[in-house]
Formats: structure tokens, sequence, C-alpha cells
């Protein structure tokens, strides 16, 4: 695999302050199948970096343990230079994570949902509410941030779910297949939002298995295939080091096979 | 800390929106405990009555043939229909259960009867109806007996013979149970009642907070909260066991209220269920909602959906109660091992303070410490199963 080595390179010498996620061969085995093997990669403040890969191919799963919601086998990865192994907890109150299944609970309104994330993060009622307020703001909560959440829309769920995971104000953001399941507006209010937290200077790391998601959003891409980082870079060095036009056929070449496209 | 209160303020209140666990903790308990309590009260009273007090209604096909022995029945509380009736249109009304029992004299028995022959009767009647045809037909041919016994010992005395001869062994049944006793018996529903309403009280809560949690998809950002994973394990036990409690208080209420309509003189005993009683029952059987809460949290842990975690549950909630429905027919003595046992021991403290026993100290302590040691055995299991990776589902 030609990219991989190379962004280990790269990565080897990136370990100061600027680097916000840093994944260090991380290792993930479930029984005897090797769904993670030594991947690394570095998120940088201020860019969204987008984990592409096939169905299958290890990005959630590398995604959990930076989460820590696994425990690595082997390797380790820093955000904000805390440890996902040693310092979980320490992790957690860097990061906001968002999972695919949104997961709200349906008898508490989006007030409630969001406050309640809060508090488990250990912000007083006072701070809670003021920060509700300034999230109903960013993401166009008021319309039903005192409603129920059971029937909410898709788009509405999403928002929820992406201020409760930004309730502790988190640096990081970590989003597992944040589109899936997803209709094409409810994929553009997120595409908007993700744009502005980056401005804003948070680091994003997201992983999909779309192509002209990434190609769209990503400042920087690692190309995940059976546990493996296969390349990583920008969009331009990605086409550029496959020698094809368009992504698609780039994406196809770097991981060696059509399997799991869709 | 703060965060296993953060947790269980949640749930407690979650859950007092959802009208499936506020049914099954507040309706299901106090509304069915105290109509099933009284129910069984009553039928107790009921049943020593049914026997031989309440008059049962007859009918005799050719009763102009005897009517001695018609005027003997009717002696007996037993009221004799005069009906014609040929015996196929008794069989079948018998198989139709329109008539229980039939007593048919055939016309030759007042002759047979003077000559001092056996003299034969008819008597129809279903052995396989369990709902009064069997046992009304044995009362039925006992009062005949009696009285055919009676005759006959005439008859030997008239011959010069003396009757006792004829007495070879005689059987005097003597049935010891008396309408306080089956109550008693039937206050043990009581506890079997209280500990399941506890139980269930809280039983969609456990399956919530676990089952139903990773079914929503919401576990992996509780996960990602900054807390020890068996906190939030905790936080969501104790508002199980705050709704088990709630139940169970509610039940208890609802039952001490419904007695109070129950008239307990009936049954020659004073137990009566004052508040006193009442706060005693709830104080003893209160530590056994941690063993409850701790129990169905774990067996839920294991289970990948809502409708799997109820099948289990339903089943982990019959392994404490079930046993209770049976004791009062087993002969099991209040011993330090049933005082450790959670749910036995609560049931025994319970059945004590309801005949107005006062339990012994040690029994108290014995059956609240083992309770809350196997109730935090099972916390901390909980707390395992929840730092393990697997629970991710």
């Amino acid at each position: 695999m030609p990219g991989s080595t190379n962004a280990t390179t790269i990565l080897a010498f990136d370990r100061g302050a600027c680097a916000m996620i840093r994944v260090e061969a991380l290792s993930k085995k479930f029984g005897k199948v090797e769904a993670v093997r030594s991947v690394s990669f570095t998120a940088k403040d201020g860019q969204i970096t987008g984990l592409l890969g096939p169905n299958g191919a290890g990005k959630s799963t590398t995604l959990r343990m930076l989460s820590t919601l696994l425990r690595p086998d082997a390797g380790d990865a820093w955000v904000d230079g805390q440890s996902v192994s040693v310092e979980p907890i320490a992790v957690r109150r860097r990061i906001g994570v968002l999972s695919h299944a949104s997961g709200l609970y349906p008898q508490l309104t989006a007030r409630e949902n969001i406050v309640y994330f809060a508090e488990l993060h250990g912000l007083d009622r006072h701070q809670a509410d003021a920060r509700v307020t300034e999230l109903a703001a960013l993401l166009e909560l008021d319309e039903f941030l005192d409603r129920k959440t059971k029937g909410f829309s898709q788009g509405q769920r999403l928002k929820t779910a992406l201020a409760r995971s930004l309730v502790h104000g988190p640096r990081n953001l970590i989003l597992d297949e944040p589109t899936n399941g997803l209709d094409v507006m409810a994929v553009r209010n997120l595409r908007a939002l993700l744009s502005r937290l980056r401005e804003q200077g948070h680091c994003i790391v997201f992983s999909s298995h779309v192509m002209q998601e990434v190609a769209l959003l990503c400042d920087e891409v690692v190309v995940i295939a059976q546990g493996r980082v296969a390349a990583a870079g920008t969009i331009e060095a990605l086409r550029a080091q496959a020698d094809e036009a368009t992504l698609e056929d780039a994406f196809v070449k770097l991981i060696g096979t059509a399997e799991g496209l869709n | 800390m703060r965060g296993i209160f953060t947790v269980f303020r949640k749930e407690f209140f979650e859950n007092l929106r959802d009208r499936r666990i506020l049914l099954s903790a507040l309706v299901f308990g106090p509304v069915l405990g105290p109509l099933l309590l009284t129910g069984v009260l009553q039928l107790s009273v009921s049943k020593g009555e049914a026997a031989s007090e309440q008059e049962l209604k007859l009918p005799v096909v050719g009763a102009e043939y005897a009517p001695n022995l018609m005027a003997v029945l009717e002696s007996q509380n037993i009221r004799v229909e005069r009906r014609k009736l040929d015996e196929q249109q008794i069989r079948t009304a018998i198989a139709a259960r329109e008539l229980q029992v039939v007593l048919r004299v055939p016309p030759d028995f007042a002759e047979r009867w003077s000559r001092a022959e056996p003299a034969a009767l008819q008597l129809f009647a279903d052995s396989s109806d369990q709902f009064g045809g069997d046992a009304n037909s044995t009362r039925v041919s006992r009062v005949i007996n009696a009285y055919g016994r009676q005759v006959a010992q005439t008859r030997l005395l008239l011959r010069g013979v003396d009757p006792t001869s004829m007495a070879t062994v005689v059987i005097h049944d003597i049935d010891v149970s008396t309408p306080s006793s089956r109550a008693i018996f039937a206050l043990g529903m009581l506890s079997y009642l209280v500990i399941f309403a506890m139980l269930f009280g809280g039983m969609y809560l456990a399956i919530d907070a676990t089952a139903g949690e990773r079914e929503r998809g919401s576990l992996e950002s509780l996960l990602t909260a900054p807390m020890p994973r068996h906190h939030l394990i905790y936080g969501k036990i104790a508002a199980t066991a705050a709704y088990m409690l709630i139940s169970m208080a509610l039940t208890l209420l609802a039952c001490a209220i419904a007695m109070q309509f129950v008239r307990m003189e009936q049954f020659g005993i004073s137990v009566s269920m004052s508040a006193l009683t009442t706060l005693k029952l709830f104080a003893v059987s209160a530590p056994l909602a941690l063993f409850g809460a701790g129990l169905l949290t774990v067996v839920a842990s294991f289970t990948r959906s809502f409708r799997e975690a109820q099948s289990y549950l339903s089943f982990a909630i019959s392994l404490p109660t079930l046993p209770l429905a049976f004791i009062g027919l087993l002969r099991v003595e209040p011993s330090p091992w049933v005082m450790a046992t959670p749910s036995l021991s609560q049931h025994f403290l319970m059945m004590q303070i309801l005949r107005g026993e006062t339990p012994i100290p040690t029994d108290l302590l014995l059956s609240a410490v083992a309770s809350l040691v196997v109730g935090g055995i099972l916390c901390w299991v909980a707390g395992r199963l929840y730092e393990r990776e697997a629970i991710l589902g």
C-alpha cells in the first residue's frame, strides 16, 4: 500500500500541539477478525478530516476507539494530548460524539435531551440553560426546542443530537456516518453546520462511505480499506497519487477493489 | 456521585411520561392487588358456607313414591323439585349442564320398602363436573345413606338385634380448618401481591434503561459521558428501585384501604391493616427493592431488544415471587436460611406482622442485610457488565 507508509512518516514528525487528534498504530480485533490494523492519522484544528472507506472497512471501529467506547488492542490515540486508553474520561470531556443512530430520548423534549447531557458533563442548571440558548441559535433549534422528540423529522433529530454532542463545548467533534439515512435537505443542513464549526476552529473527524460527501466537505481524507490506511492527504493529492481524474476512480484504485461502494 | 444522581433524576422523570411504565408501576399493583386480595378473602369465607349451609335444589322424578324420603331431604336443606323426565331426558339435561344432580324414584320403591327389601334409587350426576355436580351428588347420597342407616337400625331393633353390632368401624371426619385459618392462608396472598407488584413496577424501567437505551441508539452517546460507566448503571438501578418502592407503597396502601371493607370479624380473627401495620409491612419489604432492581437490570443487560428483555424479565420476576404463592402449602419453618433468602424472608416477616406478632429483631436484621448485600452484589455485577465492550451490542 503506497499511501500508508507515506502517511505514517508524515505523522511521526507531527507530534506538536497543533495536532488535536492524533491516532497512532491503532489496532482492534473482534475474536479472530482484525477490524482495525495499525491505523494512523492526524486531524488538525479548523479542518474536517474524513475517514473514507467501504462498509466494514474499520471506520466505525476506529472512531469508537477514538471516542473511548472501545479499548484499543494496540496503539493509542491522543485528543488534545490525552490518551484514549490511559485517560478515557479526560478524553470524553474534550470530544463531542455523534453516531449514526442519533438516539434521542423520545419522552424528553429537545431541550431536556440537551440539558441531560450538559448535566452529565458536570454543567449546572444555569450553565446548561445558557448553553442551550447558544446552541439553539447556532443550530436553529428554537422552533422545536420544547417539543418531545418523539415524532421529530430526521433533520430535527440530527440537529438535536448535534446540539447534545456539542453541549459541553468540545474542541473536537467525532461523527460516525452522520448522513446515513438522511434526506437531501438534512444532509445539506449538516454540511453547512460542519463548515460553520470548522470556521470556529473545531477539529472535526467524520466517517463516510459516500465519496461525494467527503469530496464536498473534507480538507483531509484518510482512505481506509480492510482495516488499514490505504492512502491519506488532500483530495487533490489523492487524485494525483492515484493518477485518476475523478475521486471515485482514485478511490477504487486506492482500495484496490470496487467492492463495498455504492 | 453527582453523575449517578443526574442519571437517576432523568430516568425517574422521563419514565413518568411513559404510559406503559406508569401503568405497570402505578396502576397494576394498586388496582389489581386489592381486588385479588379481597376476592380471595371473600372466597375463603363462602367456601366454608358452600359445603353444607347453602340450599341445594334437587330435581326428583317420582317424588310421590317416597314422601318420607323427600321430607328427610327437605330437612337437610335440600329442596326437592318435582319433575317428570324419562331417563334419556335426564341424561341429556346433565350432559348439557342444565341440571347437576337428578334423583329418580322408581314406582315400585314404596312396595319394596314396605316389604323391607332393598329399594333401588337412581342418582344421576356427572362426576367429571368440577363445578358442583360431583360434590352435590355426594351430599345427596350422604343424606340418603344416613336415612337408610337410620331405618335399618330401627328395623333391627324391631327384630330384637342390637344395631351397634352393624357398626364395626366408625370414622368421624373432623375438618379443623376454620374461617380464620383459611383467612390467614389467604392473607399469604398479600405478601405475594406486594412483592409481585414491586418487581413488576420496576420491570419496564429496567428494560427501558438497558435494552431500550441500546435499541434506541442512545447508549453510545450516553457512554461518552465523562463518568465511569458503572455510575451510569447505578443511577438507572436507583431509578428502578424507586419505582419499585412507589409501586409497593401504593399497593400496600390500596390493600390497606380495601381491607377496611372486608369484615374481618367474620373470620373470628383480628387481622387488621392499620396505618402502623402498613408502615411495618413497607419497612420489612423495602430492602427487597434493591435486590429486585439489581436482578432485573442484570438480566435485562444481557438482552438485545425490548421484546427479548420483556420475555426474560417476566421469567425473572416469577423466580422470587412464584414460590410465595405455594409456600403456604409447604411446611417451611422460618429458619436463619429462610430469613437470609430475599423475598422468602420478606414473605415470612409480612405474615408475622399481619398475624399481629412481633418479628424477632435478629430475623429483621438478617432479612434486611441479606437482601441489601445480595442486591449490592447484583448492582456490582450490573456495573461490571456495563464496563464490557459487548454492552454496545
